[in-house]
């Protein structure tokens, strides 16, 4: 070969526009063989779009892709597979039940006269395990390795013998430090062999552990790939976040809680294993504690530990001065503590009933069921709720999967506020609604709080926080790994808390 | 959406609104179908409209399908409360077979006629509660936990026949007689009954919290949890009203051979019932409760049976009419086949 | 490993303490003749299990299996009657079984309608079916039967196997190698241990929906030209509810019903532990038939709280959420 590009992938001027959002716009990602390239971003950034444009999953509007420095045309992943483009997901797609010598080569297994060749069979997987030294009984069922090695698996499973691309998509999301530790031996090496490998991933330790060039993707563009070397921290986060929101003022006025009184929360050392880190937390009436955190940092699960979605497997948690042993959502709920989920769809709303019996809920569940809320009573708070947060319909009886993104946000906020709550622990609350009703719903969180209300605000915007709390912890790689209170939470602290090792 | 059910939607000014209105609500088709089974008989038997009045009594196939329906109806209401969160109750017909062993038996052991209705319930829903426990506590799917009492619900029904002796089960029992022949003066007494059942359900499903409930366990079972509501309750609660409504149908099946036969009675009765929560718009996958509407399905399945029996044909066609209901049914349901006849429908409209 | 092959440990210990026991009480259970006629007899409801072990470990659910075993009787008995050579005639019932069967697997794979539902109607559908050809038991005999119903092979201690037997035998050896030793059966398993994981990994859905309908399908039709033969008549009531015995002897052989886990092998223990209740409660004479219902429900509910006890201990070991 006389001459070769530089780069093994080159996408230029990549866009990609679906109904009402531009996911990508004017892209551009350069990928050099033998290095590990880290792509960050957060919510709705444009990563997956980005990846699945060049695994073939979707098609792109614009652009070119080059691959060794000639045009290709990708239609399907599997079209990628053979050009030796291969994708390993975050969640393991493997068939648990099955053994790893089948998972290895289902669809593919050697036959003789249509009868499958084990012998044959069990030698090809054990040559695809070679290649990442993983000395495992592949006889027995994927689903009793750990995580880590099914993970490993569903790489090897993966590489073919002329890949020279690898998507890793989240790899590390549920492993331990020790599997990370495996994993990436097992990435060293590939890079070794030459092969380009694109990174995704929320964690930023793991970026400067692993990652020899990062590219940060915000609102579907590409804000700027440099190497890890010239990427201190604090600029990453910065390229990540973006500029700051306008129209939302700087710190509350007032405060409105008592240092001295009981907390509505009271949490010492709570948190799951492979979820979040042992945290403490307190949250009194009257007071707003924000959560800050990168996208996969461990907000929306603390909010769910303390509610009991999650199962805390240690720590002790108070509500109210009493301790909870068995804590779930209905224990929560009767102690006056309730969540507004980020995900309407799968954890908020039940999309076929009505507005009305949606914003009942809560309330509903917290009287019984023998005690019913009377018609009369349901369409009055409904109608109350309705007009004080301004949700836009015609009337309570719209089944509520029929409701904007915005609007439904503010239906789980009406069900909590009607069930009378002492602490109200919100996740992304302005996730999906325009800019212009931001500022609305920050002023409602203060006014909530003025009232005597406890409130965890869970947020990816920084400014947001800072607009709204009186204590901000911060999380980082699904840990606590700071408390900000008063007058020093800034948007500048909050980064550089995260940031800070 | 609670009493839509039992009152006709709102009424509007213009005539084309309203017609649209009417084409939407989901009572349109099930009455649709029931209107041309109706129209075919009136053609082929005009005899099915025939009623006459005997020992002040009414009579003819429009009351017979009344009368008839009864049990099928009360199973299937049972059964749209299972469906509503999302589960199946497999068992209703072993159900019915256990209940009617044990009136049976009782009779003969000589208990007072009214205690054994009561025993006969307490069975119903003690079944119910076994379900109840397999799906809620247990974590079983539906379908496989209520498959175990429908394999054994029939022998356990045969052993307590063999309790005393084995010998012949059937039994005479005026409280019976009168619940299965009976009526109130014009009215059959087992019509009444079933009014009176319905209204307790629809009582307890929406003058209580327990309807929200149900559909909010099946729509979204997450979000139900969430929200702090009991599911594992509700779930254990369905089971236990299809073992409640199962158990009056078993009195009226009962009542009406004045014997027990563990082997046959309602043989097929869960998927009579299934069949009729599906007719009458509700989805298998849970999260609507439409109990009126499931008494129209159960009305439709016994409005065909009765004229396939009038119109001379064997009973038997009843089975393959039911199956190309289901499917026709179904495929309507079905987003792929949809899809298709819709782009063939979609210009015009 | 031990995970995978316990429900199948378990139906082989069910099955040999019952031997056991039964041949303790009846020591006429352990003669060769008593297992030749236990085979015999059963091979019709082994041979509807080893179809729809396919079906559940696809994650699916067959309930026409009883419908199909009348309606192919009563077709046989007719056609017989019309002068149809035998041969032909078990031709062409068994390629509408798979017909039918590949008719199933695609309504629930193109309608994305629950197999549950789809059999469903097959049940009414063919029972249905069966009626409208005739409402009487017709007789069934011809050359084919009659020799048919003569073959035995000689096992010792004067025991012997059916023809019955045989051919339920061979088509288990058919069923193992199709399950374990061609890209179809891994796939079924695969579509059974997580269908969107399957479709990712390329499985072909469709294609092997309907293959494995279609596979079912022929099995019942087996299964339904085995028990015309041996009664030698095709009545329109045969089989009824035998798609439960059926379901339930897979299960008892150690297939779990939430998919994804089984083995085909297991079928023949599970077929035959219901073949062995039934005759040591025939034998024991005390008993009613009744118990065979119980005991059939009580080992399922046994079985069923052993794959959710795997099933759980699967799941902590891998995936978290």
């Amino acid at each position: 070969m006389a001459e070769s590009s530089a780069y093994r992938v080159e996408m230029l001027g990549v866009s990609k526009t679906f109904p009402g959002v531009r996911a990508l716009d004017d892209v551009n990602l350069q990928l050099r063989p033998g290095e590990v390239h880290a792509l960050l971003g957060e919510n709705g950034a444009g990563k997956s779009t980005l990846i699945k444009v060049l695994t073939g999953a979707l098609k792109r509007d614009k652009g070119t892709i080059l691959l060794d420095g000639k045009e290709i045309e990708v239609s399907s992943t599997s079209e990628a597979q053979e050009l030796g483009i291969s994708t390993v997901y975050q969640e393991v797609n493997l068939i648990p039940t099955l053994s790893v010598t089948k998972n290895l080569t289902l669809g593919r297994q050697p036959r003789k006269f249509g009868i499958v060749d084990w012998k044959a069979t069990k030698k090809l997987a054990l040559q695809r395990l070679d290649r990442l030294k993983l000395d495992i009984d592949v006889e027995r069922p994927l689903g009793s390795y750990s995580v880590a090695i099914q993970q490993l698996i569903a790489i090897a499973r993966a590489l073919e013998d002329d890949t020279s691309v690898l998507v890793l998509d989240e790899p590390t999301a549920s492993l331990d430090a020790e599997e990370t530790a495996l994993l990436f031996q097992i990435v060293r090496d590939l890079k070794a062999h030459g092969i380009a490998i694109v990174f995704i991933t929320h964690f930023i330790d793991q970026v400067y552990q692993i990652a020899d060039r990062i590219s940060v993707l915000r609102n579907g563009r590409m804000v700027g790939t440099e190497a890890v070397a010239d990427l201190p921290r604090l600029k990453l986060i910065s390229m990540m976040i973006g500029r700051e929101i306008e129209g939302i003022g700087g710190r509350p006025t007032a405060s409105y809680f008592k240092e001295d009184s009981v907390p509505v929360i009271e949490a010492e050392g709570l948190g799951r294993s492979r979820t979040i880190a042992p945290f403490d937390l307190t949250l009194r009436a009257g007071e707003v504690v924000g959560l800050a955190g990168l996208l996969g940092s461990g907000r929306t699960e603390t909010a769910k530990v303390v509610l009991g979605a999650i199962k805390p497997d240690s720590g002790t948690i108070k509500l109210n001065g009493k301790v909870i042993s068995r804590l779930s959502p209905r224990a929560s709920l009767a102690n006056g503590i309730v969540f507004c989920p980020e995900d309407r769809k799968a954890e908020g709303l039940i999309g076929e009933l009505s507005i009305r019996e949606n914003i009942m809920l809560s309330l509903q569940a917290k009287r019984g069921w023998l005690n019913r809320i009377s018609r009369a009573e349901q369409e009055k708070l409904a109608a109350e709720m309705i007009s004080a947060l301004a949700i836009a319909t015609p009337d309570a009886e719209k089944p509520v999967g029929q409701l904007s993104g915005g609007n439904q946000q503010k239906v789980i906020l009406a069900r909590s506020l009607v069930s009378q709550p002492k602490a109200l622990l919100l996740d992304e609350p302005t996730r999906g609604i325009d800019v212009g009703a931001h500022a609305e719903i920050v002023s409602l969180i203060r006014r909530l709080c003025s009232e005597g209300l406890a409130l965890l605000v869970a947020s990816s915007e920084f400014d947001e926080l800072v607009a709204v709390s009186d204590r901000v912890a911060v999380l980082r790689d699904r840990k606590k790994v700071d408390e900000i209170s008063g007058e020093q939470i800034t948007r500048e602290n909050i980064i550089n808390s995260i940031a800070h090792r | 959406m609670n009493t839509q059910d039992l009152s006709s939607s709102e009424t509007k000014s213009s005539f084309a609104p309203t017609l649209r209105a009417m084409m939407a609500h989901r009572a349109v088709w099930p009455l649709v179908v029931l209107a041309i089974i109706l129209i075919v008989n009136a053609i082929v038997v005009p005899s099915f409209f025939s009623l006459s009045i005997n020992n002040g009594r009414l009579f003819g196939p429009i009351v017979d399908v009344f009368y008839r329906g009864t049990a099928p109806a009360l199973i299937a209401i049972g059964m749209a409360v299972v469906i509503g969160t999302k589960g199946i109750d497999l068992s209703v017909g072993s159900i019915v077979a256990v209940v009617g062993a044990v009136i049976a038996w009782r009779i003969k052991a000589g208990d007072p006629h009214f205690v054994i209705l009561w025993l006969a319930l307490f069975v119903g829903i003690a079944c119910g509660a076994w379900n109840g426990f397999l799906v809620a506590v247990l974590d079983i799917q539906p379908i496989i936990a209520t498959l175990i009492l429908m394999v054994a619900g029939r022998g356990i029904g045969l052993l307590i026949n063999l309790i005393d002796g084995g010998t012949d089960p059937s039994f005479t029992s005026e409280l019976l007689q009168g619940l299965s022949v009976g009526s109130i003066g014009p009215i059959p007494t087992r019509l009444i009954l079933f009014a009176a059942i319905f209204l307790f359900l629809w009582f307890l499903l929406r003058r209580t919290a327990l309807g929200l409930f149900v559909e909010s366990v099946g729509g979204n079972p997450e979000a139900a949890q969430i929200a702090g509501i009991p599911s594992r309750l509700i779930k254990f609660s369905a089971y236990v009203i299809s073992g409640f409504c199962t158990g009056w149908a078993a009195i009226i099946l009962t009542a009406d051979v004045h014997t027990s036969d563990p082997v046959s009675v309602a043989l097929f009765s869960e998927l009579d019932a299934i069949l009729a929560v599906v007719i009458g718009g509700g989805s298998l996958m849970g999260g609507r409760i439409y109990l009126g509407m499931t008494i129209l399905g159960a009305l439709v399945i016994q409005t065909m049976v009765t004229s396939i029996l009038m119109s001379g044909w064997p009973p038997e066609y009843n089975l393959i009419i039911k199956a190309v209901l289901v499917l026709i049914i179904l495929l309507l349901q079905s987003n792929n086949f949809r899809g298709a006849v819709m782009s063939l429908f979609g210009r015009r409209a | 490993m031990k995970d995978r092959y316990l429900p199948l440990f378990a139906t082989i210990s069910v099955f040999v303490a019952l031997y056991v026991a039964g041949g303790l009480f009846y020591p006429r259970i352990f003669s060769t003749l008593v297992f030749g006629h236990l085979l015999a007899d059963n091979a019709f409801i082994i041979l509807a299990a080893i179809g729809v072990t396919f079906v559940i470990i696809s994650g699916g659910i067959d309930l026409s299996i009883g419908s199909m075993i009348g309606f192919v009787g009563v077709v046989m008995a007719n056609m017989d009657a019309a002068g149809w050579d035998p041969i032909v005639v078990i031709f062409i019932v068994l390629a509408f079984g798979i017909l039918y069967g590949a008719f199933q697997g695609f309504l629930i794979d193109f309608c994305e309608i629950q197999p549950f539902i789809v059999t469903l109607s097959g049940l009414f559908l063919l029972r249905g079916a069966s009626f409208m050809v005739n409402l009487d038991s017709v007789p069934l005999r011809n050359y084919f039967v009659s020799w048919f119903n003569n073959i035995y092979l000689d096992l010792p201690g004067g025991g012997f196997l059916t023809g019955g037997a045989l051919v339920m035998l061979a088509m288990l050896v058919v069923a193992i190698i199709i399950a374990h030793f061609t890209r179809f059966g891994t796939n079924v398993y695969a579509i059974g241990g997580d269908k969107t994981s399957a479709v990712l990994m390329g499985v072909p859905m469709r294609k092997t929906t309907v293959m494995i309908y279609a596979l079912a399908g022929f099995y019942s039709a087996i299964a339904g030209v085995i028990y015309a033969m041996n009664t030698s008549s095709g009545y329109p009531l045969a089989g009824m509810t035998l798609e439960l015995s059926a379901i339930a002897a897979s299960v008892l052989g150690g297939t779990m019903l939430t998919g994804g886990v089984g083995m085909v092998f297991g079928a023949l223990f599970g077929g035959m532990i219901l073949a062995l209740i039934s005759t040591i409660i025939i034998f024991n004479g005390t008993l009613n038939g009744a118990w065979i219902l119980i005991a059939t429900g009580f080992l399922l509910f046994l079985f069923i709280v052993i794959q959710r006890w795997v099933v759980s201990s699967f799941s902590s070991a891998g995936k978290t959420s």
